[in-house]
């Protein structure tokens, strides 16, 4: 029986204009990343200070949000902790019902997608509306993110003119970029003056100062951060850092992994309310802290590098499988390789378990992680956390172990460790099966049959009269 | 360090199963810098096919066996990046906290991919007695990101004067092998391997060398089902042919199976191993 997951990406890898956009998305990406480091040496420095910065505040994380809430009190910003994403939906509904609000600009949040929130208002009679160009295309296509930074990268400048010509019959169709970003910023802006509560993302924390960032290009952030009387921002626990130190070196390698810019054209901080004489500003900022699973993932010395990440999306970006399949087969809010480490700790390897199998391990994502975390290492550890027979903090422990494969590996693990077997089993062609207890025909599909040479190198070693000590 | 006098030598299994031309000529090669090569036959596999389906317990009974065969404290040659890099690297963590953790890191500090070897410890000079040929490479994603070797294949390359490397688009990027990847997830490896394929053939090379079995018999496998196979080879086999005595063979001798595949139209004749070099009995 073929998995969802594996009919998902038949049905991708069968849409060829799909694939174009991400092979060429991609391949641009790439380039892009490569030209912000000329110098492997340099690079390799500033992933270690950014690696240190990160792993630094993960080790003191308790202590950290403390220092975050008190200072964000202090500020004036309001501070909730959310467990579960019902949760997190329940405080951002309840702060939208003490203000009467009906209606809610939204930056770009992953974590907003996490929380399934514009469904979750939708529900409740709230209207939420992307301001992000990408989100907002999606938002009119009824579609999910298929990547964490261009969320619309899926789609082609035709896609968009199209879907603008259905869903803006006024608006002249054009297939021009600009013209396009000038339609969507002409329906925004009434929306940005008339939304009673803007949300957004956090990129970093500073427990420090008590400080929230937004990383962004559009202004749409700064917009949605500012213009609504009320700004609810949502994050997941694992974004602050100690000191407002730290964020020089972190943005400057977000930017330049993420889309290789030397910086984006928007960087926001906010560390407060309006205050008294000051001309604009929300009336009231919230933060919602979401876990979410992420003190499960903490609470393992090995997986807990998973919450290095920056959410920069050069791990997709590089990804040999990301590319071809595109974000949408993942079936997950987030996708690529740090989806395939994330996903299956939140939700549990019983839901998301095969896309530990969603990769080579080629190496490529662990290889521009600007934090360093060892994805191809933890693909393999969910992979043995997956099949493993005693207990462990993954949710969904050995919930993919099947009794033919393990039966599998058993003799092929017997045969291997019993050379006198293994070498009378080299001259059988039956042997093969043994060193990959696979169909076949999922290999002969598009490559001939491996032929077995009529000797085995033992028996050629033999004859040539290499010595056996 | 030094150049040694003897090492072990770890064919792998794939190569013992089906290239073992590449694990002759590797040995043939070493032999031919004066060193006393030793083959444990007790050698299977190194364990990674299990260690990466997250079969551990099953990896570390193969690996353990594997880590009696080489008591003396000499290097051991393995003609792979990526079973060198589980020896090298994941041993470690396989034996974490076992009792022979300690054999575990003694061996894994004595791996050496081939070609890191030939250059680095041996500083191997290469004469090139073969005809002009024009290659495309493909170095394995583990010889490339695990064990950071991928310049080495270049360079033992860059010392024949008769061969001309041509460059595949995305060349660093992975075939799509993967171990049991390309059966549990067939159809993205068929999409990877398809266009790596393509990419190496629209260089132009006239054949394909590599340095991993694994990568070698996805994309040989794939060129040859398209029916416009390059000849690929494991670069152990094409240095030895490139360097022995007597001159190399004609492309009708390069042998179906275990050696660079013809894609002319006449059938490959059965000359299995005509001057493929001494040592060899048939
Ligand atoms: S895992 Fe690393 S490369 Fe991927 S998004 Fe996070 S920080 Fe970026």
């Amino acid at each position: 029986m073929i998995s969802e997951f594996r009919q998902h990406v038949i049905e991708n890898l069968a849409k060829p204009n799909v694939r174009a956009n991400f092979r060429k998305a991609m391949d641009g990406l790439m380039q892009r990343r490569l030209d912000q480091f000329p110098d492997p040496a340099e690079l390799e420095r500033i992933r270690t200070q950014a690696q240190a910065i990160r792993a630094n505040a993960l080790s003191k994380l308790p202590e950290l949000l403390e220092q975050l809430e008190a200072k964000l009190t202090d500020n004036g910003i309001h501070v909730h902790w959310a467990e579960t994403t019902e949760q997190a939906n329940q405080i951002v509904l309840s702060i939208m019902q003490k203000h009467n609000a009906k209606t809610m600009i939204k930056g770009k949040s992953m974590v907003s997608e996490e929380m399934g929130l514009n469904h979750f208002l939708e529900a409740h009679g709230i209207d939420a509306l992307e301001s992000d160009l990408g989100e907002f295309i999606l938002q009119l296509a009824h579609e999910p993110p298929s990547h964490i930074v261009a969320p619309a990268i899926h789609k082609s400048r035709q896609d968009v003119a199209k879907l603008f010509n259905d869903k803006f019959p006024d608006i002249p169709y054009t297939e021009n970029i600009d013209e396009l970003t000038q339609a969507a910023r002409t329906i925004l802006r009434d929306k940005f003056y008339s939304a009673e509560v803007g949300l957004s993302g956090v990129n970093f924390a500073v427990a420090e100062t008590g400080t929230l960032c937004l990383v962004e290009n559009e202004g749409n952030g700064r917009m949605s951060t500012t213009v609504p009387r009320v700004h609810i921002a949502v994050t997941g626990i694992e974004k602050v850092v100690e000191k407002l130190s730290d964020i020089p070196p972190l943005l400057s390698i977000l930017t330049r992994s993420a889309t290789g810019q030397p910086i984006t054209t928007y960087f926001n901080m906010i560390s407060s309310p309006r205050k008294p004489g000051e001309k604009d500003g929300p009336e009231e900022v919230h933060l919602v802290l979401l876990d979410n699973g992420r003190s499960n993932i903490y609470s393992d010395p090995e997986l807990l590098a998973t919450l290095r990440c920056i959410r920069c999306g050069a791990c997709m970006n590089h990804c040999p499988v990301y590319t071809r399949i595109g974000g949408h087969s993942y079936g997950t809010v987030y996708p690529g390789p740090i989806g395939i480490i994330l996903e299956p700790q939140k939700a549990g390897l019983d839901v998301h378990g095969e896309l530990t199998q969603a990769s080579t391990l080629c190496g490529a994502c662990g290889e521009v992680c600007p934090v360093r975390i060892p994805i191809p290492t933890l693909i393999n550890r969910l992979r043995y956390e997956g099949v493993r027979k005693d207990a462990s903090t993954t949710p969904g422990t050995g919930s993919r172990r099947t009794t033919a494969e393990a039966a599998a590996w058993k003799s092929w693990s017997w045969s291997a460790s019993h050379p006198a077997i293994y070498n009378f089993g080299t001259k059988a062609a039956a042997r093969l099966r043994g060193v990959l207890p696979m169909q076949m025909s999922a290999w002969t599909n598009v490559r001939s049959a491996p032929q077995l040479a009529d000797k085995t190198l033992h028996e050629r070693m033999k004859e040539m009269g290499v010595a056996d000590e | 360090m030094n150049k040694p006098d003897t090492i072990y030598f770890f064919g792998t299994c794939l190569i013992d199963l089906i290239y073992p031309q590449a694990g002759i000529s590797a040995v043939q090669l070493l032999q031919r810098e004066d060193i006393k090569v030793i083959y444990p036959q007790a050698q299977t596999c190194c364990g990674q096919p299990a260690w990466n389906s997250g079969y551990r317990d099953e990896a570390r009974a193969v690996a353990r066996t594997q880590l009696a065969l080489f008591p003396k404290p000499i290097p051991i040659v393995i003609p792979s990046g990526s079973c060198a890099g589980m020896m090298k690297l994941h041993y470690p963590e396989l034996f974490a906290g076992q009792p022979d953790e300690a054999q575990a890191l003694d061996v894994a500090s004595r791996v050496y991919e081939l070609t890191e070897f030939l250059v680095d410890v041996l500083h191997i000079e290469l004469k090139d007695l073969g005809e002009p040929v024009k290659v495309a490479v493909h170095t394995s994603c583990s010889s490339r990101r695990e064990m950071g070797v991928a310049s080495k294949i270049e360079s033992l390359l860059d010392q024949l004067g008769n061969v001309t490397k041509l460059e595949q688009i995305r060349k660093t990027e992975c075939c799509g092998f993967g171990g049991t990847f390309a059966v549990k997830q067939p159809e993205i490896s068929a999409s990877m391997v398809l266009e790596k394929a393509d990419t190496i053939r629209a260089t132009g090379a006239e054949r394909l060398i590599g340095q991993d079995a694994g990568c070698l018999l996805n994309i040989g496998g794939t060129m040859e089902k398209q029916g416009d196979a390059i000849p690929h080879q494991h670069i152990a086999e094409f240095l030895w042919e490139r360097v022995k005595n007597p001159s190399p063979p004609s492309p009708l001798s390069l042998k179906g199976r275990g050696g660079a595949r013809s894609s002319s139209e006449e059938a490959p004749l059965p000359l299995r191993e005509r001057g493929w070099g001494e040592g060899e009995s048939s």
